[in-house]
């Protein structure tokens, strides 16, 4: 059934800090019972494909990925990607089809959400191993704090 | 261009999964050395399976690879199962083609539509594409989204699927979930045919080299999970033989392993040579529309994979329709599984190639020692030599365009260099 909101953590866990995205939903899911609906949040390795048919349904979309742009590592960007493309080379993606990318098809193909968000947490290491930077697990807390302050006082939040 | 230095470097190449790097160095306009770097994380994977018990291994190396992990979990339970001394048959085996059948799919139609056909529609890529051509990127993502419902169904869910074990599934499904699925692949299964006929029509350099092809092959029908691997120059081994023809080395520039057949050298494994060894297995609609597009029995051309590839769509599609058709619910999901000491060896069909597991288990089924040999590991050293061909005879293109060709080459075999991040470098180096 077609839920108001989608949260889709981005990762891959034995990639170091890839996992971010990841970390964020495990940590918002912590948070919200009971205040997000059932299924609201979704874990997803970041096939491009795959988020096009996650996403294609639903009102509002919040993407949370990992990035690799130079920044100092638990660096939090917030994009509204409606209003403006990401840079495909911010975005670490562990697919040949990235989600930067995948946002942009989706822009082609007409078939963007209605409201749509990418939160990006720039990692510093992404060497195969499951040990994320601390930054990463602070940044990762942070970002589901905040995604669970938008939804409490979005006017999604009383559907 | 006699004694000038000449470097190309591209950071980042795409639509191709995973993370490495390619160099060439061209001297008096000559190739002197290419090398195709990968970084390879299945290494990790046999550390971590380690003292972990039998049943877990299909669902930690599904870990391995979001585009292929199907394939992962084949190769592992049939070398659990080898090594048990069990052997699935019957629906359930039926069913286990069917998820290949998804997940040929679902890999195939990536590829043919998003990754590769830019390439010869001369876009960067498939974002360019679906502002021009719409309805064909629509087409290609929804043959996609076929194949995950067929994984999604049996594998429990669509990415890194669950429901696979040892002996079996989980959960088998009743015959009005699979019938759910009929239409669209029915839909799938036209279209499939109409991408044959789009691809055949796009131009192909001529560029056929003398492959040795490796896969399995199966007398009755296209392998999927099952047969003996053989080549078209005399090879027709087991897997248990495995490691007494192929030959792992380590390379200084690369962290993965190169394979090649002892005394021979190297092999290229994937769509090209499963079509070429199992021509007579496909099905007659998919037989019928490689002979319509121009294909012979075999394919000595890289750059026609996108037939090929589409070919196997078809395939796939028809041959899932024909394990639903004759699917009768199993009584049980799965067979009883005993654990004993022993080692299993099993080789199946990922969408890009040949798959080699091997594990050496405890009495009580831990996995004392594991073994993972990937199609693009394998395929890594005949890459590199065609890129050698393919460098020498465009050797006279301004830097962008070699760079540009060489990139496109490395597509063709739809590498899958990690399953992970993917910086690619490329370095071309004249002197």
């Amino acid at each position: 059934m077609p839920v108001s909101i989608l949260i889709i953590g981005i990762g891959n866990e034995y990639r170091s800090d890839d996992v971010a995205g990841l970390l964020a939903a495990r940590m918002l899911r912590t948070l919200s019972t009971p205040a997000l609906p059932e299924n609201a949040i979704i874990e997803s390795d970041g096939d491009g494909a795959a988020l096009l048919d996650l996403w294609q349904a639903e009102d509002t979309v919040i993407l949370i990925d990992a990035s690799f742009s130079g920044l100092p590592a638990g660096t939090i960007t917030r994009f509204d990607p409606l209003d403006y493309p990401i840079p495909p080379s911010l975005l670490v993606s562990s697919h040949a089809f990235g989600l930067a990318e995948t946002i942009e098809l989706a822009r082609r193909l007409d078939t963007l959400p209605r409201s749509l968000v990418v939160y990006a947490i720039e990692g510093k290491n992404f060497s195969v191993g499951m040990n994320p930077s601390p930054e990463i697990e602070q940044a990762a807390r942070a970002v589901a704090q905040q995604i669970m302050v938008e939804w409490q006082t979005s006017p999604a939040s009383d559907c | 261009m006699t004694n000038d230095t000449r470097i190309i470097k591209v950071d980042y190449l795409a639509r191709v999964e995973g993370e490495g790097a390619l160099y060439v160095r061209i001297k008096d306009n000559t190739v002197k050395d290419v090398k195709l770097k990968i970084f390879e994380p299945p290494r990790f994977f046999e550390a971590l399976l380690r003292g972990r018990n039998y049943s877990e291994a299909p669902d930690i190396t599904a870990r391995i690879c979001g585009i292929c992990p199907v394939a992962y979990q084949m190769s592992a339970v049939h070398a659990m199962e080898g090594a048990f001394g069990v052997k699935v048959d019957g629906q359930l085996r039926a069913l286990r083609r069917l998820l290949y059948c998804g997940e040929w799919i679902e890999s195939h139609s990536l590829h043919v539509y998003m990754l590769h056909a830019p390439d010869f529609l001369g876009y960067p890529d498939v974002v360019r594409l679906a502002q021009d051509y719409p309805e064909i990127v629509k087409r290609g993502l929804r043959m996609k989204k076929a194949g995950n419902a067929i994984v999604k169904l049996l594998g429990g869910r669509e990415v890194h699927p669950i429901n696979v074990r040892v002996g079996g599934f989980y959960r088998v499904p009743t015959a009005s979930e699979l019938v759910s699925l009929v239409e669209e692949l029915r839909w799938g299964r036209d279209v499939a045919l109409e991408t044959v006929r789009w691809v055949a029509q796009l131009s192909f350099p001529d560029f056929e080299q003398d492959y040795e092809f490796v896969a399995l092959h199966h007398p009755e029908e296209y392998p999927m999970n099952e047969g003996r691997l053989v080549s078209n120059k005399g090879l027709d081994i087991t897997a248990q033989e495995y490691e007494q023809h192929f030959i792992e080395e380590h390379v200084p520039y690369s962290t993965a392993l190169h394979s090649h057949l002892q005394k021979r050298g190297a092999y290229l494994t994937g769509p090209l040579a499963r079509y070429t060894l199992n021509f007579d297995q496909l099905s007659p609609l998919a037989q019928e529309a490689a002979r319509a597009a121009g294909l012979g029995s075999a394919c000595y051309n890289p750059f026609k994979s996108i037939i090929v590839r589409s070919v196997e769509i078809l395939y796939a599609f028809d041959e899932a329709l024909r394990v639903i058709e004759n699917y009768k619910m199993p009584d049980a999901p799965a067979i009883e599984v005993h654990p004993r000491a022993g080692t299993g060896y099993a080789c199946t069909e990922a969408p890009r190639g040949t798959l080699y597991h091997r594990y050496r288990l405890s009495d009580e089924g831990l996995i004392m020692d594991a073994k993972i040999v990937p199609p693009t590991s394998q395929n890594q050293k005949r890459i590199e030599q065609d890129l050698w061909s393919y460098v020498a005879r465009a050797i006279s293109l301004p830097d962008d365009q070699l760079t540009w060709q060489c990139e496109q080459a490395i597509r063709n075999y739809d590498p899958c260099i990690s399953c992970s991040t993917h910086f690619l470098t490329l370095h071309i180096e004249r002197e």
